[in-house]
């Protein structure tokens, strides 16, 4: 018996250690009502949103601050430091793919996060500054995800910093100094990385403990926001003597009546990154960072692909304001929007109009993405010759203008039988279209982004080129092909 | 309330100026510290790296009619800088005695244009931007030609002069 009262006295030491180090600080009177601030009822899974977002950030810090640890923060050696990690340092490939998929997680989860409170009406009276500093909480981590990336120091990492900069220049005035500090000098160079490394891992994150640290705080100050019924609107009036009789009438407190979802929900957030970066692991390192190696097809992480497709897809002449207006109005909109609408109905079923913006935003980002994704204005460098069975011959005139179409560039742009660029037209019918003579004004004088020709081939080149293209039709009957569809 | 009767209150006037001496002194304080660092994190605009003339190859390396890439070192490189002090540029000969070097840096957004020697055209894989083999623009959205940087022959060697990133 006094063999178990010994074991129980020295399990009871940390308790005891606990009881004196509380007595003194008084550590859980402080805490304690904040964690057990009331909270409204009702509020669900559709809540967890927020606290998963911390969640991955402080994933974020504890691999950040792991690979720090061997990350050598110089352009010269960058590269070599992360090749280490990925391929030799123990758990490095783990670790490194931790953050990667952190990174992924917090940004998706701050949307998540976003659009419940957008489509609870959540930023209204009084909590339109919780909406103002979670958009700058958004702004920060889509920031650390941008130059996350460019610490990878590849290629692409010193060619996205090529477009940052070139991005920036377009900002009427001042643009050509903030190029020259994303540079840190004149080019890509010694105190190009060093930067970005110090706003990756100091001034970003300290801005971002800052203002969450303020988001949390207005949190409890505020409340959280009830689940909303339709017809009860936010009158500035009252809503706050209301909100303080519906916690007096029925709140219940945060910890552990609803921080149970949180924690379960964070698990399921920790074991998909973790399980994530073991099986599918963080992108592989693209080249080495050397500004002169120029074989290369720079493209940003998925989270920034739809801003990437919007500057390929916006017309030319809008380019350089759409750059700068974009993000500017988005930002604006974003930051304003709680102020001009805070107040009135909450419930989504009463507010069409934000029902239809936000599944707008969503259709439109997506469909960017998508177009990011494939990226078909980027010429196919890699597209192989095309297949016989394509062209249809293995040898003469026919097949000889295959093999131009090939080496003069055309399949660059112009897919045929599924192979080859989609920067221009697919071309496997073209001669159901286009007449021989109409084809070669298009390849001799160009147009609609297409270059002319007219110097770069050969007049035989063009023969041959012309044989092939009037043979690819959806028609067997050759009379018609001829005559290029036209009767 | 204070514990000494016989002190005096102090007067709204100094307790106003007390409230500025400490706004201001506090203001004072950190922009002491402010300026080097903000001066030195600034440092990149005021240092100037200049500009250096580096040897590419021997002239007759490059033939007529060729472009090809050619590979210098920066003007005044960081020791730490590793192979990012390095920078490529196209260069072109059209005659004897006439040479071109262009920027690889496409003037839409500055991605690496590669030059396709059978179609004679220089081309962007970020956004598909073309140019003709002179540098001006064939097609796609950069809004102008390659920028060129200033060429010379010394002694036999084809020199390039360094120059910083074109922004647009
Ligand atoms: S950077 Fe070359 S087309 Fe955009």
């Amino acid at each position: 018996m006094w063999f178990l009262k010994l074991i129980w006295k020295i399990l009871s030491i940390p308790w005891k250690i606990w009881e004196w180090f509380d007595d003194r600080s008084e550590i859980s009177k402080t805490l304690g009502p904040l964690l057990r601030h009331p909270i409204p009822p009702g509020t669900g899974w559709k809540y967890v949103f927020g606290s998963a977002t911390l969640i991955a950030f402080l994933i974020q810090v504890a691999t950040g601050i792991a690979l720090a640890t061997v990350y050598v923060s110089s352009a010269g050696g960058a590269y070599k430091s992360l090749e280490f990690i990925s391929h030799q340092a123990t758990w490095g490939w783990w670790v490194r793919g931790m953050h990667y998929f952190g990174a992924s997680a917090m940004v998706l989860l701050v949307g998540l996060h976003m659009g419940r409170v957008f489509l609870t009406g959540s930023y209204k009276f009084p909590r339109e500054l919780n909406w103002l500093t979670g958009v700058i909480l958004l702004f920060l981590t889509l920031a650390m995800g941008f130059t996350g990336q460019l610490l990878r120091w590849d290629q692409t990492g010193v060619w996205s910093t090529t477009i940052a900069a070139e991005q920036a220049g377009r900002v009427p005035v001042i643009g050509h100094w903030i190029a020259r500090l994303i540079f840190g000098g004149n080019t890509v160079g010694g105190a190009t990385l060093s930067r970005f490394f110090a706003v990756h891992v100091f001034w970003i994150p300290a801005a971002i403990f800052a203002v969450v640290g303020f988001h949390l705080y207005l949190v409890i100050r505020n409340g959280i926001s009830e689940p909303p019924k339709p017809g009860h609107a936010i009158n500035p009036k009252t809503y706050r003597a209301w909100y303080k009789g519906l916690l007096e009438r029925s709140g219940r407190p945060f910890f552990p009546d609803a921080a149970w979802r949180d924690v379960i929900f964070g698990l399921l957030v920790v074991v998909c990154i973790v399980v994530l970066a073991g099986i599918v692991h963080a992108p592989e390192l693209a080249g080495p960072p050397n500004p002169a190696l120029i074989q290369t097809e720079p493209r940003p992480d998925w989270y920034l692909l739809w801003y990437y497709a919007l500057l390929a897809l916006t017309p030319h002449y809008m380019e350089s304001y759409l750059m700068i207006l974009v993000p500017l109005v988005i930002a604006v909109l974003l930051l304003f929007f709680p102020l001009i609408f805070n107040r009135g109905e909450r419930s989504v079923s009463r507010r069409p109009w934000s029902a239809a913006i936000a599944i707008f935003v969503v259709l439109v980002v997506a469909t960017l993405w998508y177009q990011g994704k494939t990226a078909h204005w980027s010429p196919a460098f890699d597209a192989p010759p095309l297949a016989i069975q394509t062209i249809g011959f293995a040898s003469g005139p026919i097949y000889q203008g295959a093999q131009l179409f090939h080496e003069r560039g055309c399949e660059d742009c112009h897919a045929i039988g599924g192979q080859g660029g989609h920067r221009g037209p697919d071309l496997s019918t073209v001669a159901d279209r286009l007449t021989e003579e109409q084809m070669t004004v298009r390849i001799l004088n160009g147009g609609n982004n297409m270059p002319a020709f007219g110097s770069i081939l050969t007049p035989q080149d063009l023969t041959l080129l012309l044989d092939f293209l009037d043979s690819r039709t959806a028609y067997k009957n050759t009379s018609f092909r001829r005559t290029g569809g036209q009767h | 309330m204070s514990l000494n009767p016989n002190e005096t209150k102090p007067s709204e006037l100094r307790r106003d100026f007390l409230t500025a001496l400490c706004v201001g002194v506090g203001g004072l304080t950190a922009l002491i510290v402010a300026v080097p660092v903000v001066g030195f994190l600034l440092g990149p605009l005021l240092r100037d790296t200049g500009r250096k003339w580096r040897a590419v190859g021997p002239l007759d390396k490059f033939k007529t009619g060729d472009t090809v890439e050619v590979k210098f070192e920066d003007a005044s490189p960081l020791p730490w800088a590793g192979v990012t002090a390095e920078t490529g540029a196209w260069l072109r000969r059209n005659s004897q005695t006439e040479l071109i070097a262009f920027s690889v840096n496409c003037s839409h957004l500055g991605c690496p244009v590669r030059w396709e020697p059978a179609a004679k055209l220089f081309m962007c894989p970020c956004h598909g931007g073309v140019y003709y083999s002179d540098g001006s623009v064939a097609g796609g959205p950069p809004p102008r030609g390659l920028t060129q940087y200033p060429v010379r022959v010394r002694d036999g060697n084809v020199e390039i002069l360094t120059s910083p990133i074109p922004i647009t």
